[in-house]
């Protein structure tokens, strides 16, 4: 019988001590990440992590899986290319919200469009972290930040709305601080074939947790469970009562056919070359 | 004198906001970000006397430039390695535009891999989109170009790319003379270009056009670039007389009796300029203006000082070719009777110009080739 993997296999234990701050989230979702590819006991030479650049970028840099790094916002336009270059590996951008949705706004959207099988997950911590707490298309309005010192004067993307309407198979939304079910949605969103998205509302204590929380990490977890409510209470509230959070829990779950599907069956000629066993 | 101890980025968002700007439309990138945090500071307190604002990428930020100069603004915008080299479509679409914009690169090197390190081959790659480029070696070049900057493409109605070193002037602290707004924005004045876009008026701007359109376009645009050089001594005397400093093109510190000289842009000039006591028997040329290359300028300099050697500091590498800048000096050389022997001293990768490096390329024979791994550097 095939030994267990564990999800050492997929952590880089000597990378330790991580570059992360203190009481940054990142972590939690790294060992998360680690601990769905030990549970779907998927080889480590058959997961693919793409990132950009950012704090949540460098999560590769600590995996024992592939680990592709590219150029800021283009981790989807890349993972794209590996993923037609050869369908059997499973790749998995990590991306911040600047590398999402900022500067990669449009490979985000398109990725969801095409519906193309890549697992995103976004570590939503409200700011630019790497580059020293900018304001980001997630700071959420009139948020302090080094580039808006009196309060930030555009709204905040829904992302996972964002990610529904554009045509994602799975799109979830979790924070740091919901470990359970941050692993049980990555999990999911792995295990569908299509575009998926898990959104993590996360912590950076050392920036936008300063300027507008508290520096301390406990106060910026306590700041996630306090604005984030599950969909079953969600979903009872009234308008006005909505508006005050933002729902936690899986949004979208559904099985539209994935690109190389539906590729596949327009021009079966195509699909003949090319690498990968699952043709 | 009102001297402050300030950043090279710091120097250039404060010369920004002396200057007077009316839009500032940037995206964040090391390290160049202390930039655009201290111009958000200055508005976010009212003082930078126009609008900030953080788009989604370096792409968007120069086209938002783009459009508010097309409606009459002076803009202001910065960035470095990545972000530059993202721009690359809007650079060119703003310099056949002719607009007069002005922007700060921060040299960084460009991946991959992920790199931070201070290679020049990210502004030096762009020297053939219409900008004009600007080499800084310490804080108060950095500020003081950033001004001259404004009056030098408002008056050629041609962009601007000011360089500087990340980190060594980047995030190294200076004494620099800050002047105050009044003086400065007496001394600049407002923008010098019309508004294209303007209500009551109809304009349709850079249509399909067709060849010959084009070919007049770019000889125009070619022929006032070579007017720059006139411009900025203009400029610098002007400068002189209300601040007491003045810059050249090119500069040459040659001791008596020199026949060799290190030929250096940004902070790796002032390096050079520091040891040059000890570098016995050389001198230093100080190159400034890059673009358009002052060829005319470093020929006098070689002929009159009867320099026999050049060691260039390519802080840079063309791939394939070497050091940008020695690729420029050898072509602006070429048609001197009595050509000096140029050497490249290849830093690529943005590593430190130390001493020893300096001291090691002078003691080699000028028919040496200067190898990397005598200076320490391991090639694996
Ligand atoms: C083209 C380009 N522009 C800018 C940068 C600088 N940069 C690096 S990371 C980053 C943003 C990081 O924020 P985010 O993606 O939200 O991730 P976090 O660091 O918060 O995890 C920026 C602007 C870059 N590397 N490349
Ligand atoms: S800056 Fe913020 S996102 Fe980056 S490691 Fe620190 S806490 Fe985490």
């Amino acid at each position: 019988m095939a030994v267990k993997l564990s999800y050492r296999e997929y952590f880089k234990e000597d990378a330790l001590p991580l570059m992360w701050c203190s009481g940054c989230g990142n972590g939690i979702l790294l060992r998360a990440i680690t601990d769905s590819l030990a549970d779907l006991q998927i080889p480590p030479h058959q997961v693919v992590v793409s990132t950009g650049i950012g704090c949540w970028g460098k999560a590769d840099d600590y995996m024992k899986t592939h680990a592709f790094h590219g150029s800021h916002g283009r981790a989807l336009a890349f993972g794209t290319g590996i993923k037609l270059g050869n369908p059997d590996l499973h790749v998995i951008a990590l991306m911040g919200d600047g590398d999402a949705l900022a500067i990669g706004g449009n490979h985000f959207i398109h990725s969801a469009r095409r519906n193309i099988d890549i697992t995103a997950v976004v570590s939503n911590n409200f700011n630019y972290g790497m580059t020293g707490g900018q304001y980001s298309p997630t700071t959420p309005l009139s948020s302090k930040t080094t580039t808006s010192p009196i309060g930030v004067a555009e709204p905040a993307f829904d992302v996972c709305g964002l990610s529904e309407q554009c045509g994602a198979n799975y799109v979830a939304r979790t924070t740091a601080y919901h470990v359970t079910q941050m692993k049980r949605m990555i999990t999911a969103a792995i295990q569908k074939k299509g575009f998926s998205v898990v959104e993590v509302l996360n912590t950076c204590p050392t920036h936008f947790g300063r300027r507008n929380i508290a520096g301390d990490p406990v106060s910026v977890m306590q700041y996630l469970k306090d604005i984030t409510v599950n969909k079953s209470r969600y979903e009872k509230m009234d308008e006005e009562e909505k508006a005050k959070y933002l729902v936690t829990g899986e949004l979208v779950n559904k099985d539209r056919p994935d690109f190389l599907s539906v590729y596949r069956e327009l021009n079966p000629a195509a699909s003949e070359t090319g690498r990968g066993e699952s043709k | 004198m009102p001297y402050e101890l300030i950043s090279g980025c710091q120097a250039a968002a404060i010369a920004v906001q002396r200057a007077g700007v009316d839009l500032v439309a940037a995206y964040p990138i090391t390290p160049q970000t202390a930039i655009v945090e201290t111009l958000a500071n200055f508005e976010a307190k009212g003082e930078l006397g126009g609008e900030f604002v953080s788009v989604e990428s370096e792409y968007s930020a120069l086209s938002c430039c783009n459009g508010a100069v097309a409606a009459g603004a002076r803009v202001f915008t910065a960035t470095s390695s990545h972000g530059l080299a993202y721009m690359h479509e809007m650079i060119q679409w703003c310099s056949g535009a002719r607009f007069p914009i002005v922007m700060v690169n921060v040299n960084r090197a460009v991946g991959a891999p992920w790199v931070l390190d201070p290679d020049q081959g990210d502004s030096l790659s762009q020297r053939d989109t219409g900008w004009m480029q600007i080499y800084c070696a310490n804080a108060q070049e950095v500020f003081d170009t950033v001004l001259q900057a404004f009056m030098l493409s408002e008056e050629l109605l041609l962009p601007s790319l000011v360089v500087f070193d990340g980190f060594y002037i980047s995030h190294t602290y200076e004494p620099v003379d800050v002047p105050e707004v009044e003086k400065v924005r007496e001394f600049i004045g407002p923008p010098q270009f019309q508004a294209q876009v303007e209500p009551g008026v109809q304009a349709n701007l850079h249509g399909l056009s067709k060849g010959e359109t084009q070919l007049q376009l770019v000889r125009r645009r070619h022929e006032d670039m070579l007017r720059a050089p006139q411009v900025f001594t203009a400029i610098n005397e002007k400068f002189y007389r209300v601040f007491g400093r003045s810059y050249k093109t090119v500069d040459a510190t040659i001791p008596e009796g020199s026949k060799t000289a290190f030929l250096a842009a940004g902070s790796t000039a002032e390096t050079v300029k520091w040891f040059l006591p000890e570098l016995k028997g050389c001198g230093l040329i100080q190159l400034r203006m890059f673009r358009p290359f002052p060829g005319d300028e470093l020929g006098r300099i070689v002929e009159e000082q009867g320099l026999e050697r050049l060691i260039i500091v390519d802080r840079n590498c063309s791939t394939g070719t070497g050091g940008y800048f020695a690729q420029e000096v050898r072509a602006a050389l070429y048609g001197l009777t009595v050509r000096p022997v140029i050497q490249d001293l290849l830093l690529a990768g943005g590593i430190d110009l130390t001493k020893d490096i300096l001291a090691g390329a002078a003691e080699k024979s000028p028919g040496d080739k200067l190898v990397d791994q005598e200076w320490g550097v391991e090639l694996k």
